[in-house]
């Protein structure tokens, strides 16, 4: 994969680093495509320094106010049963036992 | 072409199946037809290579569930034969995006990595659908985990064409649901809309889309891409089918602590109420747009489609006639930068919630050997995931990080702030505009060929540029047929409302229909539809 233009803001080991937080095993071309599509989406999310906004602008964590008139209350803390633990377990990849089976988890013998 | 069944809108054909004119079955017989003939090959993981009718097939549909919508519609004739009422959408073929769980049926998302998943659950807006008597016939086409606005990126192929011209998308990501009702193969479709994902499909295939206010529909069982935009909505012929679709799917729901708790207005009654006397605003921001360049990505001021601009200002003159009061002029400086906010909110949020696919509960676990579960891990999200799920989550990643946040995630959620402050601004009783609706183009341009845009992430996320606006200040929009351009493609406006305004919505739209019911665009038909009566 090439190194690309140093003035991409995410470089080759930037990228990397995302991959590995990402936990994703890439093709090479495929990485290559996604590197180039991430910095060229940069481009445009720059657009958002040239705006004008008051530093005391407060930020939403969604559009529509849920305001105490349609916010739905507190549901009671009771224990509903579902019945669909069967259901749910059948579509785990692997199961013996009822238990989910998964190959061992990386571990580092101490001294 | 003789009278189906299929073709009539929901309201009509509820009307007439409980006048006993033919019978929910006959309603599911005369859809599963028009399947066989329109459809071809539906999406599967590995489609093999292009058959030759491909290219003259809709492709809508990932799976029809055939068997379980013959259970349901005998039950709405039993129902009807006992003299019991099986509710307002008796009988009436429901495609729904395979971004819902619906039980007992495979809910993909799109992607390889749900390619096998069973949901152990319906999701509540296609429980209220189908308590409503709705037939669900199966679940339709998307963009990868609702990823695109062509449908181009499903890992499920042939993917869906636009029934109107079969060398052009359908739009997306609910392309496969606007596909489906265009070509008959539904009535009506439950989509969703994150950025547009309901309303650039419905404008691209000439059909009615409507984004309702967030929260008014409940997310429980949908499939979540960005939690704090997402919207159920609904796909339909006509505003007087997507009022009663709305109805049904509408309202708090105790499963999602973000449905609002507010009544559901009658839609349907208040349909026909008119616009006189609203106020109807027009902006430039929404004419005049900042785009990128197919060629070299700079970003520069262009105009929408001038058939597009045409049509909305048409349709503008037509609302003045009916007694609307039209105001030019409404300045909403935010909405331009509602692409980059949400190339970074909606990253965010997606690379969040796709954390949880990991071959380990549910979905594609690669079968190769393993060393240790971060293995397990990389392999299955590395096979199983597309491109573009794999590039959200990369930009969620990076632009959330520690050293990033401040600059970009910050920063976009106070854009958000200011487009909903520049609509609320619009919106006021008090304010300098006072209107009650936003008139705009759904789309920059009609639906475009497949295979020139997908690839291109940053110019295909243009192509809800006019749509998104909407999703961040969470406001309903409506996006109906207005007209056809010079190469025969709908051309869809838009309407966008105050928090809660899908009455009105619906009402400016249904007078617009009702306005403009005998001029010769309304006549025209799908291609697919026009070769289907030649043959």
């Amino acid at each position: 994969m090439s190194e690309g233009s140093s003035q991409e803001p995410i470089t080759e080991a930037i990228f990397q680093h995302l991959v590995q937080l990402a936990a994703f095993e890439l093709r090479e071309d495929e990485a290559e495509y996604l590197r180039r599509e991430l910095n060229a989406q940069l481009t445009s999310i720059r657009d958002l320094e040239a705006i004008q906004i008051p530093d005391d602008l407060p930020i939403t964590s969604h559009g529509v106010p849920y305001g105490p008139q349609i916010r739905p209350g507190l549901r009671e803390d009771e224990i509903l049963a579902s019945g669909l633990a069967d259901g749910i377990l059948a579509q785990a990849p692997k199961v013996v036992d009822r238990y989910i089976i998964v190959p061992d988890l990386p571990r580092t013998e101490l001294e | 072409m003789n009278f189906e069944i299929c073709d009539l809108p929901a309201h009509e054909l509820v009307s007439r199946l409980k006048r006993g004119e033919f019978s929910a079955e006959d309603a599911l017989e005369s859809t599963l037809r028009r399947i066989t003939q329109v459809e071809g090959r539906s999406g599967s993981l590995d489609p093999g290579s292009p058959g030759p009718l491909d290219a003259q097939r809709v492709h809508a549909y990932i799976t029809v569930t055939e068997d379980r919508a013959r259970r349901q519609a005998r039950a709405v004739d039993e129902a009807l034969a006992a003299g019991r009422d099986p509710g307002p959408l008796s009988g009436v073929p429901l495609a729904v995006k395979d971004i819902f769980c619906v039980a007992d049926t495979t809910s993909t998302a799109g992607s390889r990595i749900l390619g096998n998943f069973v949901a152990p659950y319906t999701a509540t807006p296609v429980a209220r659908l189908e308590q409503a008597g709705a037939v669900t016939i199966g679940k339709v086409n998307l963009d990868e985990f609702t990823y695109g606005s062509s449908n181009e990126s499903s890992a499920f192929g042939p993917t869906p064409r636009n029934p109107w011209a079969l060398d052009r998308v359908p739009g997306g990501s609910s392309g496969g649901s606007a596909a489906a009702v265009a070509a008959g193969e539904a009535t009506l479709s439950l989509g969703t809309d994150t950025s547009g994902s309901v309303r650039q499909p419905a404008a691209f295939c000439g059909v009615v889309g409507l984004k309702p206010t967030y929260g008014r529909v409940s997310r429980y069982g949908l499939i979540a891409f960005a939690s704090s935009l997402d919207c159920p909505g609904p796909i339909a012929r006509n505003t007087t089918d997507a009022a009663l679709m709305l109805a049904a799917i509408a309202g708090p729901d105790r499963r999602d602590a973000t449905a609002a708790n507010t009544p559901v207005p009658d839609y349907v009654r208040e349909l026909n109420n008119g616009v006189r006397g609203l106020r109807i605003g027009l902006s430039p921001g929404f004419l005049r747009l900042r785009y990128p360049d197919a060629a070299t990505g700079e970003l520069s001021e262009q105009g929408v489609q001038s058939e597009i601009e045409q049509a909305v200002r048409q349709a503008a003159e037509t609302l003045a006639d009916l007694g609307a009061e039209i105001v030019e002029g409404v300045e909403l400086p935010s909405v331009q930068f509602g692409i980059p906010a949400y190339f970074v909110i909606s990253r965010v949020e997606a690379a969040s919630n796709l954390h949880r696919y990991d071959g380990v509960k549910y979905g594609y676990r690669f079968d190769g050997p393993l060393a240790d579960l971060s293995q397990l891990y990389r392999q299955s999200r590395g096979a199983g995931f597309g491109t573009q799920p794999k590039l959200r989550i990369l930009m969620g990643m990076y632009v959330s990080g520690e050293q990033y946040e401040k600059r970009y995630y910050e920063r976009a959620l106070q854009v958000r702030t200011a487009i909903r402050r520049d609509f609320e601004r619009a919106f006021d009783p008090q304010g300098p505009y006072r209107v009650n609706a936003l008139l705009a183009p759904t789309t920059p341009t009609t639906a475009f060929e497949t295979g020139t845009v997908y690839g291109d992430s940053v110019l295909m996320q243009y192509a809800d540029l006019l749509t998104v606006p909407a999703n961040h200040a969470g406001i309903p929009a409506l996006s109906v047929p207005a007209g056809l351009d010079s190469r025969g493609l709908p051309i869809g406006i838009q309407l966008m409302g105050p928090d809660f305004s899908e009455g009105v919505l619906l009402r400016i739209g249904r007078a617009f229909e009702r306005a403009t019911g005998d001029q010769t665009w309304r006549q025209a038909k799908p291609a697919i539809l026009q070769d289907l009566a030649r043959a």
